[in-house]
């Protein structure tokens, strides 16, 4: 079995993986990271997006190899030092999740939004959470915390100028 | 000191596992860590939708790699058999007969998933092929009912329809819909000592599922426990269904002796659980010529799959609604409960209920087109009287009629006359496009119409240091039941929330529970658990008083502390104290709704302790060419009563209203000739996504509005009734494309209203206007 290493949350890790073994399956069974959810096991309704250096992947459709040397954050990484990120602190207190189980990966794809379009329109959320579905909320709350991140991220960015 | 304490009811808190579903700790089943030794587990299925079953060879099963154990019909100890209604007829593993394509036939067990998967694929199953039934016209004439026909009646309807001034019928279809709860079907089954069984599971109905898992195993109920924190989504999906897998892991524990997971993939999951029931409904109306109607007649036949899971309750509450908010003089309803070759349709949220007020919106409006009359002053002509006319096809007076009011207020705020006028106007100078608008309003019976699943326990311990645990028969899906149970406990011993702790779900803690189902969820285990905190704080009152040698009156409780005789003692040193006095400081607390009764046989009762409201104003732009179309805006008014959480509540009305509008518009599913489905993904069933919600959604709860009985705190259950809301934009998109014959003609437009479906009745209304054959 080939052997992988990569950085998840900051920390180098790595183990023996059959050459199949999805990155989901890597960071759930084998690092124990199990807020990366499974929804529809065919990389449609992102419950298991993750950032690969950077940018959103639903980690369903990536093998743990390709990830292999890759810096990878999960919704476990996302806090730093006990403070929830904007966009999670968002979605608490908007109310942007029910049963919970797409929030995760809905996170995760609206970080990477938010890193390359800081300040996006209430269209331009809707269309890029298109690949992340959810059946409890209707969507209304997730998109006003995004906003909300959005807004209290850039106040932030406009504070530090 | 405080006065006011932190999480008592009607206030906006958070979800109660929101830091925890946003930082990823939330665990689901499939998170809990694997005890060691766990197997997997796979469910080998029926290729066939009807046949019978020639041979099952699973010698190369047993042989692949990693296997563990393969097992049938024959490896179960007890009762092959999970129906939950005692019908008898669901099998666990099918013997000789399969009777719908995705049956299970065996399980087996592997060291992993990928390893049973594979394996199960080896089997060697030869069938002989019997017709399929996938009908409700042929199941009905070969009179193959899952359910006795249901009837009600009042008046005369026959008589009544034959004298009526005008008279009008016709037939109508209304799709399925597949659940879609993000989180699959999951159970992880833990052997224990003497045969017991500890069963994690994703599901509505932890009681249930322990009985027909004792059965299945044919131990008493005492050595099976289950459990369950929360799901990833239900809808209804998780009232029975989840317990084939709770019973297949827990055989596998038990034969195998280790801990047995059982994980659907998305596509086993669509394919082997059940969907809302699909209906054929044959309509006839009477009326006179200012729209009042005079008899209804309606026959519901729903293809209800293979075996009668919940079918024969869904399809009584179709007919329970069949008259929404709208007063029948004379009645007629029945419903056929039909036996298919399909996955067996189950519960969701409405269970019935949605497809009847679809039905009597079909009636409206078919009244509405042959009169010439704008549908809302159809609608609002046969409303409910408060206090005459006011008697239902199953003679349940209505005591609690706001819907007059509510679609007052929201005709006014939603500006519905002034945007009529708008729309009309646009669509006279629009070439393609065209614009529709709809009012609709619903009414919803609040109570499990099977009387007896209408009660609820709950356990309170108080410990020592005055941390408090609270565990009830309730379960979450998300729809927030768990903070707004601890809410109600906040409230009524006067301490912050954040003292609460509220554990799983678990049948060894409170037993004999209801599904968490019918909107009941608060209702019931709000009420068990403020009886059992009334128990504790009465024990602490009296304990209170007679050390102070005072009454129990004199006996003040206030936020986190009591006062007695001027003196206040906190919360945390009157359990102290009391402990050390020798005072039980745990309680169970138990609810039976008061009020209801309900007679199938004579169609008569009180099936409902109150009804919930709502009414909702859709706009939609519909492509004449293409036949899709956008929501524009919605304006929603719904009612609560007085909310125990807003912001929960908002969120289930928001929600319930897209997944609506996802049923009634997009999802649609599919089974070829052989009764197979097509539609097992979301890469052919469309949910609705974030581009779907409309632009403008404007949703509010009705104010001054507390239930008219002692339910808790004056609070309505919200978790069905909002769904109905989305049938406004049905009827929004009816009128876009009514448009095109100048509103003369009725678009019938049955749901789901797809594309495909929109053109078709489009081309039809213009083949029609231009004096072509109707």
């Amino acid at each position: 079995m080939p052997s992988v290493s990569m950085t998840v949350n900051g920390k180098q890790v790595g183990g023996e993986v059959e050459s199949r073994t999805l990155l989901v399956e890597f960071l759930r069974n084998q690092l124990g990271l199990t807020g990366t959810h499974v929804g529809c096991d065919t990389s449609q309704c992102g419950c298991c997006v993750v950032h690969v250096d950077g940018r959103s992947v639903k980690a369903c459709t990536m093998l743990a190899v390709q990830a292999a040397g890759s810096q990878v954050t999960t919704i476990e990484g996302l806090a730093r030092n006990g403070q929830l990120h904007p966009v999670q602190a968002a979605f608490r207190e908007h109310h942007g999740l029910q049963c919970g189980f797409c929030t995760p990966g809905m996170i995760m794809s609206a970080v990477d939004l938010l890193q390359h379009n800081a300040n996006p329109t209430e269209a331009e959320v809707r269309e890029w959470l298109e690949g992340n579905l959810c059946r409890c909320t209707g969507y209304h709350n997730i998109v006003k915390a995004i906003m909300a991140a959005a807004a209290d991220m850039s106040g932030h960015a406009k504070a530090a100028e | 000191m405080s006065e006011r304490i932190v999480g008592g009811v009607h206030e906006a808190r958070v979800h109660d596992s929101a830091h925890k579903h946003v930082t990823g700790a939330a665990v689901y089943v499939d998170d809990i860590p694997e005890p060691a030794r766990t197997v997997q587990v796979h469910i080998g299925q029926s290729a066939r939708a009807h046949a019978r079953l020639v041979r099952m060879d699973l010698d190369a099963v047993r042989r692949a790699p990693g296997v563990v154990a393969v097992l049938t019909a024959a490896d179960i100890p007890g009762v092959n058999d999970l129906s939950a209604v005692h019908a008898h007829d669901e099998p666990v593993f099918a013997v000789d007969k399969v009777m719908f394509a995705g049956q299970a036939l065996f399980a087996v067990a592997a060291e992993t998933r990928l390893q049973a998967r594979r394996a199960a694929a080896l089997a060697v199953v030869e069938y002989a092929d019997l017709p399929p039934v996938l009908d409700t016209d042929t199941a009905r004439a070969a009179g193959d009912l899952v359910w006795p026909i249901g009837r009600m009646q009042r008046g005369d309807a026959p008589a009544a329809l034959a004298r009526a001034p005008r008279r009008l019928q016709g037939r109508m279809t209304i799709g399925g819909q597949e659940h879609f709860y993000l989180e699959g079907m999951v159970a992880l089954a833990v052997p224990g000592e003497d045969g017991d069984v500890l069963v994690h599971c994703s599901t509505q109905h932890p009681s249930e599922g322990q009985l027909l898992i004792a059965q299945v195993l044919g131990v008493p109920s005492h050595a099976v426990t289950v459990e369950c924190r929360r799901m990833g989504g239900a809808f209804g999906g998780k009232e029975t269904h989840a317990n084939l897998f709770a019973a297949v892991a827990a055989l596998v524990a038990r034969a195998t002796g280790r801990p047995a997971k059982c994980r659907l993939d998305r596509d086993d999951d669509m394919i082997m659980t059940g969907k809302r029931h699909d209906f054929t409904i044959d309509y006839e109306v009477g009326f006179d010529e200012t729209g009042v109607i005079k008899a209804v007649a309606m026959d519901f036949a729903s293809r209800c799959g293979w075996s009668a899971d919940l079918s024969g309750p869904v399809n009584d509450r179709a007919l329970f609604h069949a008259d929404n908010c709208y007063f029948y003089e004379n009645v007629r309803l029945a419903c056929f409960p039909c036996r298919t070759n399909m996955v067996s349709a189950t519960a969701f949220r409405g269970f019935g209920g949605p497809q009847g007020v679809v039905a009597a919106e079909r009636v409206i409006e078919e009244v509405a087109f042959a009169l010439g009359l704008d549908p809302l002053d159809v609608r609002k002509r046969n409303f409910y009287g408060r206090a005459e006319r006011n008697l239902t096809p199953y003679h349940q007076a209505i005591e609690d009629n706001i819907i007059h009011e509510l679609v007052e207020e929201l005709e006014r705020t939603s500006n519905y006359r002034a945007r009529r006028d708008e729309i009309r106007a646009w669509n006279r100078t629009s070439r393609w496009q065209r614009r529709g608008l709809a009012l609709t309003p619903v009414k919803f019976g609040i109570s499990f119409t099977m009387t007896a699943y209408n009660q609820a326990g709950a356990l309170l311990h108080v410990y020592r240091d005055g941390s408090i645990q609270l565990n009830h028969g309730g379960t979450e899906m998300g729809q927030g039941l768990y903070v707004k149970v601890a809410q109600v406990v906040a409230e009524e011993l006067q301490v912050d929330i954040d003292r609460i702790r509220l554990t799983a779900t678990n049948t060894s803690k409170v037993p004999n529970t209801s599904a968490t189902a019918a909107s009941s969820g608060s209702d019931l285990n709000g009420m068990a658990a403020q009886a059992a905190a009334r128990t504790i704080k009465e024990r602490l009152t009296a304990f209170a008083a007679a050390r102070a040698q005072a009454s129990a009156e004199e006996v003040v409780w206030l936020p986190g502390r009591i006062r007695v005789k001027g003196e206040e003692i906190l919360f945390d040193k009157l359990v102290h104290d009391a402990y050390f006095a020798r005072i039980q400081l745990s309680a169970t607390g138990f609810y039976a709704t008061p009020k209801i009764h309900w007679s199938r046989e004579e169609g008569r009762g009180r099936p409902f302790y109150y009804y919930a409201y709502g009414a909702a104003c859709s706009e939609v732009t519909v492509d004449t060419l293409t036949g899709e179309h956008r929501v524009d805006r919605v304006d929603i008014l719904h009612d609560v009563g007085r909310s125990l959480n807003p912001a929960i509540d908002l969120g289930q009305v928001e929600g319930g209203f897209i997944q609506g509008m996802g049923w009634l518009t997009m999802e649609e599913l599919w089974w070829d000739a052989d009764g197979r489905l097509r539609t097992h993904a979301p890469s052919t069933y469309k949910i609705p996504c974030a581009s779907d919600r409309p632009p403008v959604f404007n949703v509010r709860l009705m104010e001054g509005v507390a239930n008219r009985e002692p339910t808790i705190h004056r609070s309505k259950a919200v978790g069905e009734p909002p769904l109905m809301l989305a049938i406004s934009v049905l009827h929004a998109i009816s009128d876009a494309v009514a448009s095109i014959a100048d509103h003369k003609l009725p678009p019938r437009l049955d749901p789901p209203a797809t594309p495909e479906k929109v053109l078709a009745a489009i081309e039809r209304l213009r083949a029609s206007d231009s004096g072509g054959a109707p």
